[in-house]
């Protein structure tokens, strides 16, 4: 009788990166789903657009890399950040947005880093800040829902204003976000903003489609979690330092209040990036204690940006910065190891 | 004894490049490269300073003790540099405007303390002015060619503004490459675009030297005539 001879861990889930990728990506399904309701098909041209521009970029700097290029693609990492920039995205937004956008994030922010694994920057979100900055007019045009803007553009009108033919401009479709009503209101209590505003007039707590929007992707992150695809600890530390600053400077909504909780907690990327964006394994932090400190981080700056700073939202900056934090974070929240009388710091001098 | 001017030069303009290999003066380097008229301004005035440095410390170089070496180096560069942005505000005072404080830094940049170090206060004067002009050279075209990169990508346009260097004949330069409806890619204007083409512009030249040095490590290989090899007695 021959016994299996393998070394441990013996039990095993049998998850390969390709099956969390795709899960990750059905988790999105709810949110997408609200996006196109509220919005129209725009998220899908975009996620079509980067998809296609990511898995080409990937493909062909695989294979400059002189690597196995069927192996990387089926990993589906690309597709999944492909998949995140394009709901970052401002739907119907010029064709070359998405595609400057996916490849700056394959190339630039993956590869030139090392590739699958090795990137200290979210590449999603380095593609969304290159786009942001330098693009910012197009980058901050966001439509309106469909009930406000008298339903949303149809395919054609999709495809004209996403490829720049047919003479229809973007800016009939625009209104301005719910997050940039509030920051830009200076005169009016925020009662008075939401019973004229016609956004935040017709949704419950954060502006139509964006609450629902918002909605759709914390199903999608409970998910997850249930799944055990990511912890709790970097979403839930986000979500409550977001909740805990607004409720500090919301001054129960004067005309210079930065906005309800629920505002911050359902507008703008919020759930996206909670439960998709800093759960990121690879840029984020990497003990449990420092995913509290990283979600805590991102969630302060989240609502600095949004309160004091001058962009629409602030999810790609925070988490940007926070990336840069990650290795510190790391370093000073190493989890004592069994047999050791406290944890160590990677800077220790080795024992001798 | 004759020097070795072509041996200077190639040091100076590939091989030990102050921009792409010594990386020194990265921070010119990295600020004012957003357009070719500023790489341009930036680069002859540096190219400048370097030469009249160079030239001046070798000329002085046996009277120089080795205990004030350094500080008399930089009085002679800080001299020059002075004289620079004098001549500079004289005559493109606009350019000389754009540029702003880059222009006296010139003075911190290390590439011209380190050949004065390194070059002029050991070898004597035709050298030192050869070795200062090659290196200022080689400095100046990386700066153009990241210069050019960056305008082209961020606003479109290449020698665009070249009157505030040339004078009026120069007005009517600019190249339009990306069409007048170019929307600007102005990440490649702001600093992170600055360190973006640096970084590819090394490694572009790193590629370059590679594919060299296979190439003749190939040649070499290719050897006339079977080469006996011993198989008998102690093989070490």
């Amino acid at each position: 009788m021959s016994l299996m001879r393998a070394t441990s861990p013996h039990a095993r889930a049998g998850d390969s990166t390709a099956k969390v990728m795709l899960q990750v990506a059905a988790a999105t399904l709810p949110g997408v789903l609200a996006l196109v309701i509220y919005f129209g098909i725009g998220v899908l041209i975009n996620i079509a657009l980067c998809s296609i521009t990511a898995l080409a970029c990937e493909a062909a700097i695989v294979k400059l890399r002189q690597r196995p290029v069927a192996f990387y693609l089926k990993d589906c990492s690309a597709f999944v950040t492909a998949l995140l920039l394009g709901i970052a995205l401002p739907p119907y937004c010029p064709w070359w947005l998405p595609v400057i956008g996916a490849s700056t994030a394959i190339v630039l922010a993956k590869h030139l880093y090392g590739g699958m694994g090795y990137n200290p920057f979210n590449p999603a979100m380095v593609g969304y800040v290159v786009l942001l900055i330098s693009f910012p007019v197009d980058m901050t045009r966001w439509v309106g829902p469909a009930e406000i803007i008298n339903g949303a553009p149809g395919i054609d009108e999709a495809l004209s204003l996403v490829f720049g033919f047919g003479g229809y401009n973007v800016d009939g479709f625009t209104r301005a976000t719910p997050l940039d009503i509030v920051r830009l209101n200076e005169s009016v209590l925020l009662s008075q903003l939401y019973a004229t505003e016609p956004v935040l007039d017709q949704g419950t707590v954060a502006g139509l489609g964006w609450e629902a929007a918002n909605f759709g992707f914390l199903i999608g992150g409970l998910f997850l979690l249930f799944r055990r695809v990511i912890t709790w600890h970097a979403p839930v530390a986000m979500l409550g330092t977001l909740t805990l600053m607004s409720l500090l400077f919301y001054d129960s909504g004067s005309s210079l209040s930065e906005g309800s909780p629920m505002l911050h907690l359902f507008s703008g990327a919020t759930m996206l990036g909670a439960f998709f964006i800093i759960t990121d394994p690879v840029s984020g932090a990497t003990s449990n204690k420092g995913r509290l400190t990283f979600g805590a981080g991102v969630g302060l700056l989240v609502y600095i940006i949004r309160a004091w700073g001058s962009y629409p939202d602030a999810v790609a900056f925070a988490v940007l910065l926070m990336n840069f934090a990650a290795p510190t974070i790391d370093n000073y929240t190493l989890p004592r190891t069994y047999g050791h009388k406290s944890a160590r710091r990677a800077t220790d001098l080795e024992e001798r | 004894m004759t020097a070795p001017y072509g041996e200077i030069s190639r040091n100076g303009l590939w091989s030990n490049n102050p921009a792409l290999v010594q990386l020194l003066g990265l921070c010119p380097l990295l600020a004012v490269t957003g357009s070719v008229v500023n790489a341009i301004g930036l680069g002859l005035a540096t190219t400048g300073v370097l030469t009249c440095s160079n030239l001046a410390v070798s000329l002085v170089r046996r009277q120089m003790p080795d205990t004030v070496r350094l500080p008399a180096s930089v009085m002679i560069i800080a001299t020059f540099v002075t004289c620079a942005e004098l001549l500079m505000k004289a005559f493109t005072y606009e350019l000389y405007l754009v540029l702003g404080i880059f222009i006296p830094l010139i003075v911190t940049n290390c590439t011209i303390l380190g050949r004065a170090d390194a070059f002029a206060s050991k070898n004597p004067v035709l050298p030192s002015l050869v070795d200062g002009f090659m290196m200022g050279l080689g400095f100046t075209l990386v700066l153009i060619t990241i210069g050019a990169v960056r305008e082209v990508l961020g606003q479109g346009t290449l020698f665009a503004d070249m009157d505030l260097l040339l004078g009026p004949m120069a007005a009517d330069w600019t190249i339009s490459v990306m069409g007048p409806d170019y929307p600007g890619f102005l990440v490649a204007v702001l600093p992170p675009g600055a360190f973006l083409v640096a970084g590819l512009l090394i490694a572009a030249k790193n590629t370059i030297d590679a594919s060299i040095e296979r190439r003749r490590s190939q040649q070499i290989k290719v050897m006339p005539g079977a080469k006996r090899v011993r198989v008998t007695g102690k093989i070490t």
